[in-house]
């Protein structure tokens, strides 16, 4: 099988976060790290090699230091990477990162596209199965198990409250994966070392622009909220303030 | 309960770090805190070397990191050092072995051994499916090797070999010890042997009653009339120099081991310290005193950070020299020590527990501060260095 493994770097999780000026994201001087999912939609992607053969392919859209997470992927056994390198990709709504990936594996033919369910930064969703639409493929999401099979793919899906759904599609197609699908390995030292000598392709703006449009979705403000401590006292006969009490947690609150 | 580790770098550390550094660095974090961190308490309770880890160790190339070859993955020192200070940040016991099996067992086969040697023991040494012990220290010589009273005698074809090594890493659950003895026909030059631990004669012992590095084996020796055949003589080994070239390596890296043990007791007592209450109701972080001792601390491993990367930047380009690494692992003990005592104080009682790790690393601090040259051995070897007089 040839796989394709879209993998996002995010802020690490416990990194403390400050806003950007302008309020629209947030500040670059924090620790970035592999999204989590997307590093269970690659470990999938190497068990799926190891059964099957193939090969893992590696692509990711982000500034150079996001070359951290292809190189990781690749000290981790993927077999090549690409990495659409601007500072512009962060901006992109998914509609647009899943045009960009579209159009630098347009050459290529992956009989399986995966990765995370979702980031851990925009949490949208939504990468994984646009780019399933823009290439006209079937796609299937959260997924939990993948077994290949003569026509193509026995899969698991998890549901809500505890119910799985379990589906078959043809190949090739796009799965979002579910973080705990897998065991994560880790990167061996010699691995590190051999990712060197791998094939990290480089992918400008100027490629795929013709292909991007206006972003769909774009961030206004970010803020953290503000702590309110407000308190109101009622006074009067007990009757009245019930009352009172009663109408604020209606018309106001709305908890009643 | 102790916290989960958040990493520190207050200067912009993994700025100066590559892509690779990093990587490995998060790898070797990674490993320790999903296999490690869970099980250190009970293993310093029990006094349990974790065994377990070994194979999985092997796997992902922890041994004998920065040799080349022999399926040894060829880092940087760079690199082995900033996977030393995550071993640390776990263990000084756990890295001590890894340092053992790394810089003073599959070093000096790599340095001084045969091809016959290195072809042999060097892939087995970094599997983890054989591990080493370094016999250089006895009972009656520390800090001044030189005295040693180990003595081989050429026999035919064979060295016999009679002493007795002591605080010995891991003696008791290894397949092979280098072991320095003087040659008796060689005008008691130094040199180093390779011995199986199934030949009879030798005999390897615990040490009971440790303080300190509970989770790591410490032994003595004892070698009566052992024979080796020959070609188990390391030939590149001549003189004092050579032990003392394994103990340049293993220093260096507990440079940077140093470092770890001190962020642990240091994102211990930040995060305590924030969460703890005292005095209108105010977490003790905004007390100034414990601003100053978290203070203290983040300042000193900061600048520890810088003085192991500069030692390791030119190890890597050939020009460290020893009285560098002295500096060092000198500085970095002796800071970590200071940072474990002041992050106890910060803790109270609870820095007491090992539900927190401070007075683990605190009293493995004890131990690193004396082994691999002792803090007063290297201040005077950096006073040799500086006023050119010999004061030992």
């Amino acid at each position: 099988m040839k796989i394709l493994v879209c993998i996002k770097q995010v802020p690490q999780k416990d990194a403390p976060l400050k806003l950007n000026e302008s309020g629209t994201w947030i500040r670059e001087d924090v620790s970035y790290e592999v999204n989590e999912p997307d590093a269970y939609a690659l470990e999938e992607a190497l068990r799926q090699k190891e059964k099957h053969g193939g090969e893992v392919v590696v692509i990711t859209a982000g500034p150079a230091r996001s070359q951290q997470v292809l190189r990781e992927a690749l000290a981790k056994g993927a077999d090549r990477a690409i990495h659409l390198e601007d500072d512009k990709f962060v901006q992109l709504d998914s509609t647009n990162t899943a045009r960009a990936i579209a159009a630098a594996v347009a050459e290529e033919n992956f009989d399986l596209i995966v990765t995370g369910l979702q980031s851990d930064d925009f949490g949208a969703a939504q990468t994984g199965v646009l780019l399933a639409e823009i290439l006209g493929l079937p796609h299937a999401t959260i997924i939990i198990g993948i077994e290949k099979t003569d026509s193509g793919l026995h899969l698991k899906r998890e549901l809500e409250a505890g119910h799985y759904q379990y589906v078959d599609l043809p190949t090739p197609a796009v799965l979002t994966i579910q973080s705990g699908i897998n065991k994560l390995r880790y990167a061996s030292l010699i691995g590190i070392k051999q990712a060197k000598n791998k094939p990290l392709r480089k992918v400008a703006w100027a490629e795929v622009e013709p292909k991007l449009s206006k972003n769909l979705q774009q961030i206004e403000r970010l803020y953290v909220p503000v702590k309110q401590k407000k308190t109101e006292m009622i006074d009067g006969p007990a009757a009245e303030v019930a009352r009172k009490v009663t109408e604020y947690l209606k018309n106001t609150a709305r908890v009643i | 309960m102790a916290f989960k580790f958040k990493g520190v770098d207050f200067i912009g550390f993994d700025a100066l770090l590559n892509e690779d550094e990093r990587l490995s660095r998060d790898t070797a974090r990674q490993f320790i805190e999903d296999n490690l961190i869970p099980i250190i308490e009970e293993c310093n309770r029990e006094g349990r070397f974790p065994r377990e880890l070994v194979p999985q160790m092997g796997e992902l190339g922890f041994f004998g990191a920065n040799l080349h070859g022999y399926g040894c993955a060829g880092m940087s020192n760079v690199e082995y050092g900033l996977v030393m200070q995550e071993f640390e940040r776990g263990d000084s016991g756990v890295r001590s072995f890894v340092s053992v099996q790394s810089a003073l067992v599959m070093y000096p086969i790599f340095t001084f051994g045969s091809d016959e040697q290195k072809d042999y023991w060097l892939p087995l040494l970094a599997k983890g499916e054989k591990l080493g012990c370094f016999g250089l220290t006895e009972p009656d010589f520390g800090s001044n090797p030189g005295g040693m009273r180990t003595r081989a005698r050429k026999v035919g074809d064979e060295y016999v070999l009679n002493g007795e090594k002591m605080w010995i890493t891991s003696g008791t659950i290894s397949d092979v010890a280098v072991i320095w003895a003087k040659v008796e026909d060689e005008d008691d030059r130094v040199r180093g042997f390779l011995v199986e631990t199934d030949r009879p004669g030798f005999s390897a012992y615990d040490v009971h009653g440790k303080w300190s590095l509970r989770a790591s084996v410490t032994s003595g020796l004892s070698l009566q009339d052992v024979h080796v055949p020959a070609k188990n003589l390391m030939p590149g080994t001549g003189g004092l120099k050579s032990p003392l070239m394994c103990l340049n390596q293993a220093r260096y890296g507990i440079s940077w081991g140093a470092i770890g043990a001190a962020m642990s007791c240091y994102d211990t007592a930040l995060q305590y310290s924030l969460l703890r209450k005292q005095f209108r109701d105010q977490p003790i972080a905004s007390h100034q005193l414990v601003q100053e001792k978290l203070t203290w601390m983040i300042s000193e491993i900061s600048k520890a950070q810088l003085l192991s990367l500069q030692v390791g930047r030119m190890k890597d380009e050939g020009k460290v020299s020893f009285e560098h690494i002295s500096m060092a692992k000198r500085n970095n003990v002796w800071m970590a020590l200071e940072c474990a005592r002041m992050a106890r104080d910060i803790l109270g009682g609870n820095g007491i527990t090992d539900d927190y790790p401070i007075m683990r690393h605190m009293m493995n601090l004890e131990s690193v501060k004396t082994y691999e040259g002792t803090h007063d051995i290297h201040t005077l070897i950096i006073g040799q260095s500086v006023t050119g007089i010999p004061a030992y």
